[in-house]
């Protein structure tokens, strides 16, 4: 394959974000290790899939792609060059969001056609005819009638107002559209249609995603490649097809085991993880997901696992080390 | 045949508004046996949750709740006093919310919580009560019961603290529970453990349940009857089965369409879609209030849509009666 001899338009190289909590008032702020480690690449048209529970850091690696917060340690580089967080401007032509809320997201004293344009203005580009041109533009591109322009987002439907942002993602030309999230809040036969739009969006302007979702079945119908994360660790990575097909990690597997699939002839399945998703203050020892694993071992307990690659991905777990295979 | 422990005819609500009426709920029958559970399906604002207030009577008094039969255990609730009402409630039916941080109370420890129930509808002693909550706690999962009665809800996370809803809700062994969305804001883990919980609970107990869902992959895996919602109304029933293998109303076969299903919908593909909104229930609501996002409507379908039936109780409203004149 291509993937290992052409440049990664986007890689993060071992990207660790901590943050102090307070966990009472008078108590001392503790580290909170949200991201462990990360590294990710990301080749052009690729849809990258992140997947993993509520508190995992997914949103975290998020903010740090699109340089909203600074990470602890590690680099962001695109076209394998470090970008230089004073850099903002030059990154948000490459780089830009669509979040999980439609309603939130969308400043509701703005126009539509205000938060459509909002990224130009911000970076100064054009003048109000050509602006104006733009946002006519993205509506079609989007499939919003040109006469919603004038209108508010609280006159939209979720379904339009994911559609308004992401024309306003996509004014700036990006090449990479970080997704958290994207229809996570939609009903439906409304997540049907974003997930079509972000599917042709992707074939007409070559755009790459980097997209965040805890629904499995459409992570399946989007992604090109998919990470696992568990506790701000990626602990499997492969194309697609290959992971859904043959998931590794045991922590995968039980991810890919709960997804409800619309079969009447099965019941609810039993997923084994039993103990719950751990504190991130105070991770497990060893391997992270041990208390979890209905495969574990006494190593597991003790040692952090071995970083197992193979063609295209890698799988963290001392199941797959010759040493422990026995 | 036994006979059905809830049985549902016409019920309708309305809601007043400046200058004219909503019609939220308009026309919904149904029943359920003991040790049944009919999943209620339906995308947002179809009614779902204003029909589960409604049978548990905790409709806000500006809504008003018509229906020609609204039967629970041979008891008319449609003639039942609020105190009467207040009886039943947390007693022989309880309800599961979606979000359990909107119904503990933060103020109080879970253990005053779980024995609330049980102490007003038991003439329990504290003891009794505590021992009962410890009982349930262990049922829903929950490990060393004992210390987590002290607890405050916001101690728990999400997961626990829908189990402690769960152990709530089932407290004094309700034969009726209606679960509305549990676990949607729940991970997909937490989900399918939850889930089992309540099946195995319900079955235990030989519960009628009613399941409020908008997600068709919990539809499938735990319902046994299915009620399909659009625009407030029922538009098709019948077992799962049916529902799935054999969908009869535009509607459903279109949702049933619209979602990704590995092994199923080619990835990258185009995943089906229904154009179009949802039509205003606003003033008076003619005809099937599909028809401007279906692709088999016709003139007939402005007006009065008849209700189609099977021998199974598969029952559709749709002018169409064979299902060779959908589109597949
Ligand atoms: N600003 C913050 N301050 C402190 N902790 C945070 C902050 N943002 C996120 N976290 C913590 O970092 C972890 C990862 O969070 P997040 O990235 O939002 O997860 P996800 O998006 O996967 O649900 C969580 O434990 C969360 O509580
Ligand atoms: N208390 C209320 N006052 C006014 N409108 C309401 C009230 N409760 C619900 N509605 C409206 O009734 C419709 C059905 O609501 P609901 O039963 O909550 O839908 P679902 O649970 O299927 O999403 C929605 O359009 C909602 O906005
Ligand atoms: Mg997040
Ligand atoms: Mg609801």
């Amino acid at each position: 394959m291509t993937r290992t001899t052409t440049r990664p338009l986007l890689e993060l190289a071992a990207i660790t974000k901590t943050y102090q909590v307070k966990q009472g008032l008078f108590a001392k702020a503790k580290p909170l290790n949200a991201l462990g480690g990360v590294s990710l690449c990301l080749h052009k048209k690729d849809v990258l899939g992140l997947v993993g529970e509520s508190g995992c850091g997914k949103s975290t690696l998020a903010k740090i792609l699109l340089g909203l917060e600074a990470p602890t340690a590690g680099k962001v580089l695109v076209d394998g060059k470090e970008i230089d967080p004073r850099e903002r401007r030059h990154l948000a032509r490459r780089l830009q969001p669509i979040f999980q809320d439609p309603y939130s997201s969308l400043n509701p004293r703005k126009s539509i056609e205000d938060i459509i344009a909002l990224p130009l203005v911000v970076h100064d580009i054009g003048d109000s005819a050509s602006r104006s041109q733009a946002v006519a533009r993205m509506l079609d591109l989007v499939g919003l009638p040109a006469r919603v322009r004038r209108g508010y987002p609280n006159q939209l439907s979720g379904g339009q107002r994911q559609r308004v942002a992401i024309a306003r993602a996509l004014i700036m030309k990006p090449e990479i559209v970080v997704c958290d999230e994207p229809t996570s809040a939609l009903d439906v036969s409304v997540q049907a249609q974003i997930l079509n739009l972000l599917g042709d969006l992707r074939e007409e302007l070559g755009l790459t995603y980097f997209f965040i979702s805890h629904n499995l079945a459409v992570v399946e119908h989007l992604a090109t490649r998919v990470a696992v994360m568990y506790l701000g660790q990626i602990v499997e990575e492969a194309a697609a097809a290959a992971l859904f097909a043959n998931p590794r990690h045991p922590y995968t597997k039980a991810l890919l085991e709960s997804v409800l699939t619309p079969d009447p002839c099965l019941s609810v399945p039993d997923t084994h993880l039993g103990a719950s998703y751990p504190n991130p203050i105070s991770p497990p020892s060893g391997c992270r997901f041990h208390p979890r694993c209905a495969q574990v071992r006494d190593i597991c307990k003790t040692t952090p696992p071995p970083r197992i690659g193979n063609e295209g991905g890698h799988v963290d777990c001392h199941l797959y080390s010759g040493a422990a295979a026995h | 045949m036994s006979d059905p422990i809830l049985s549902v005819r016409n019920l309708t609500i309305d809601i007043p508004m400046s200058q004219n009426t909503m019609h939220a709920v308009r026309g919904i029958s149904f029943d359920l046996k003991r040790g049944e559970t009919l999943c209620i399906v339906g995308e947002s604002g179809s009614g779902k949750s204003l029909t589960s207030l409604a049978i548990m009577g905790l409709l806000s008094k500006k809504l008003q709740r018509a229906a020609t039969r609204l039967d629970f255990a041979g008891i008319d609730l449609m003639s039942q006093k609020l105190r009467q009402m207040r009886d039943l409630r947390g007693n022989r039916m309880a309800m599961i919310f979606q979000e359990p941080m909107t119904s503990l109370n933060p103020a109080y420890t879970i253990g005053d919580q779980l024995a609330e129930a049980y102490l007003l509808h038991r003439k329990a002693t504290r003891v009794q009560a505590r021992m009962r909550a410890i009982e349930l706690l262990g049922k829903v999962g929950i490990t060393a019961a004992e210390n987590r009665l002290s607890q405050y809800p916001h101690q728990l996370s999400g997961g626990l603290r829908q189990r402690v809803m769960i152990a709530m809700a089932l407290m004094c062994e309700p034969e009726l529970i209606i679960a509305d969305e549990p676990t949607t804001a729940l991970d997909v883990t937490i989900q399918a453990q939850i889930l089992r919980l309540l099946a195995d609970l319900q079955r235990e107990m030989n519960m009628a349940m009613i399941l409020v869902t908008h997600d068709l992959g919990v539809v499938a895996r735990v319902a046994d009857k299915v009620a399909v919602m659009y625009a407030g109304e029922v538009v098709e029933q019948g077992t799962a089965k049916e529902i799935f293998g054999h969908p009869r109303h535009p509607y459903t076969r279109g949702l049933l369409r619209c979602i990704p299903v590995p092994g199923r919908s080619k990835p990258g593909e185009h995943l089906g879609s229904i154009p179009g909104m949802v039509p205003s229930l606003v003033g008076r609501v003619k005809g099937c209030a599909f028809r401007a996002r279906c692709d088999v409507a016709e003139e007939a379908c402005t007006a009065a849509i008849p209700e189609r039936r099977m021998e199974s109780g598969h029952a559709w409203r749709c002018i169409h009666q064979a299902a060779e004149r959908l589109s597949p």
